[in-house]
């Protein structure tokens, strides 16, 4: 009982040491952006690296998943006879939801878990103190270009998956189930709101991004530096990334739709 | 580097391609463009029932959209609900004396103002009054006088 006690009060001090250096970590990176802006070549690579490699990824995964909102919608629209809502349920369910959260998970695991086996491996081989010696600061030189990199991308990625979703919706309904196109387009554009849900779901991959960025590189920088803690570490990345974004989708949600 | 350029090149073109996925959200998703496109000119409306109107709800004439729903309040003092109506300025030659009606799309759609042509030679104009209301149909209170009469004829 008393192990148990005293396991729990150790386990609770790490976590909240951590959520402490996680948090120090953050405030530096984002004072280290400011260098950042002199050296736009350091971004561009990272934006590469980040963003363009993600790209075909979150571009299938929305076509794919905008077809399947086509289908399933359309199955269950067409028992009440509403087959022109279509447009609104898919355009809604991307934006609002789908397009923010799946594409940050997918973020999370294509770029994220890169980001982190990275920076893990950077510090097992002593690359990070390697420039410490040189008088460079690693935070400013890797991690800073890094995270600005994420945060810029994700809203992108996060739009493209809405966008591309939406086409895959209307390809799906109107090609294939012969939803009417033009009340598939004027039913969602007379029932969604700029403000309201487009300005919203941006909000919420920003959201994200920035988070998911934040626990990635935190993630690879606090690694155990052997071949094994930068191994967890990358698992580490991708489950509370996941958690976050999640629990951070629900919280926005209650914000942002709770009143209406 | 050889490889920069092209490099160069794909990051422009993702955030041209993630730019142009957030303007294809903005104008083709939402209804961005059919606000800034056309100037439109307002009018009030007092309902003794407004119903399940909302605000951005369709204002139609002759089953044709032209306008919209811009906000619904309650007068404390005359016990009315007063809704302003903006209607597109290309439709400006409605007569001061046209009728609003609260209607259903359907048994079960959604509520829209139509509005019916009167016969006056005086145009509705900005900030402009709809004097002729009829209210929502409520469908509890029809089938409540419904049955009660039915119940009456019995006797």
């Amino acid at each position: 009982m008393i192990d148990f006690l005293q396991q729990l009060g150790k386990n609770t001090r790490t976590s909240f040491t951590k959520l402490g250096r996680g948090s120090f970590f953050l405030l530096q990176t984002i004072s280290g952006i400011l260098s950042v802006l002199p050296r736009p070549r350091l971004l561009l690579n990272q934006m590469y690296s980040i963003g363009v490699l993600s790209f075909l990824i979150i571009t299938i995964s929305g076509l794919f998943v905008g077809m399947v909102l086509g289908l399933q919608g359309y199955y269950v629209l067409s028992d009440f006879g509403a087959e022109e809502t279509l447009g609104v349920m898919v355009a809604a369910s991307l934006v609002r939801e789908l397009g923010p959260v799946v594409s940050a998970l997918l973020f999370a695991g294509r770029a994220g878990s890169a980001l982190t086996a990275e920076i893990g491996l950077m510090k097992a081989t002593e690359q990070l103190s390697g420039m410490e010696m040189m008088a460079v600061d690693p935070i400013k030189r890797i991690i800073s270009p890094r995270f600005l990199a994420g945060f810029l991308s994700m809203p992108l990625l996060a739009a493209l998956f809405s966008a591309i979703g939406v086409i895959g919706g209307q390809m799906v309904g109107s090609g294939l189930l012969g939803v009417d196109e033009g009340a598939y387009w004027s039913q969602m554009q007379a029932n969604m709101d700029f403000r309201d849900d487009i300005l919203n779901g941006v909000i919420k991959s920003i959201v994200f991004g920035f988070v998911s960025s934040w626990i990635a590189l935190f993630e690879g920088y606090d690694a155990i530096p052997t071949s094994e803690g930068v191994s967890r570490a990358t698992t580490r990345t991708v489950v509370n990334s996941a958690f976050s974004i999640l629990g951070l989708d629900f919280i926005l949600t209650v914000f942002m739709f709770g009143d209406n | 580097m050889q490889h920069t350029s092209t490099q160069d090149t794909l990051v422009g073109l993702f955030v041209a391609s993630g730019i142009v996925g957030l303007f294809f959200l903005a104008l083709q998703v939402s209804n961005l463009s059919s606000f800034t496109e056309h100037d439109s000119y307002t009018v009030t409306a007092r309902f003794e029932n407004s119903g399940g109107l909302k605000v951005k709800s369709p204002v139609s004439a002759a089953g044709v959209k032209i306008g919209q729903v811009t906000a619904i309040s309650f007068d404390p003092k005359t016990y009315e609900s007063v809704v302003k109506l903006s209607i597109d300025k290309q439709y400006s030659t409605l007569p001061d004396d046209t009728t609003a009606s609260v209607f259903t799309a359907g048994l079960l759609g959604e509520q829209y103002v139509n509005l019916d042509a009167g016969g006056s030679e005086e145009y509705l104009k900005e900030g402009g009054k709809i004097d002729v209301t009829n209210s929502a149909i409520i469908l509890e209170k029809a089938l409540g006088q419904f049955l009660f009469k039915s119940a009456e004829e019995k006797k």
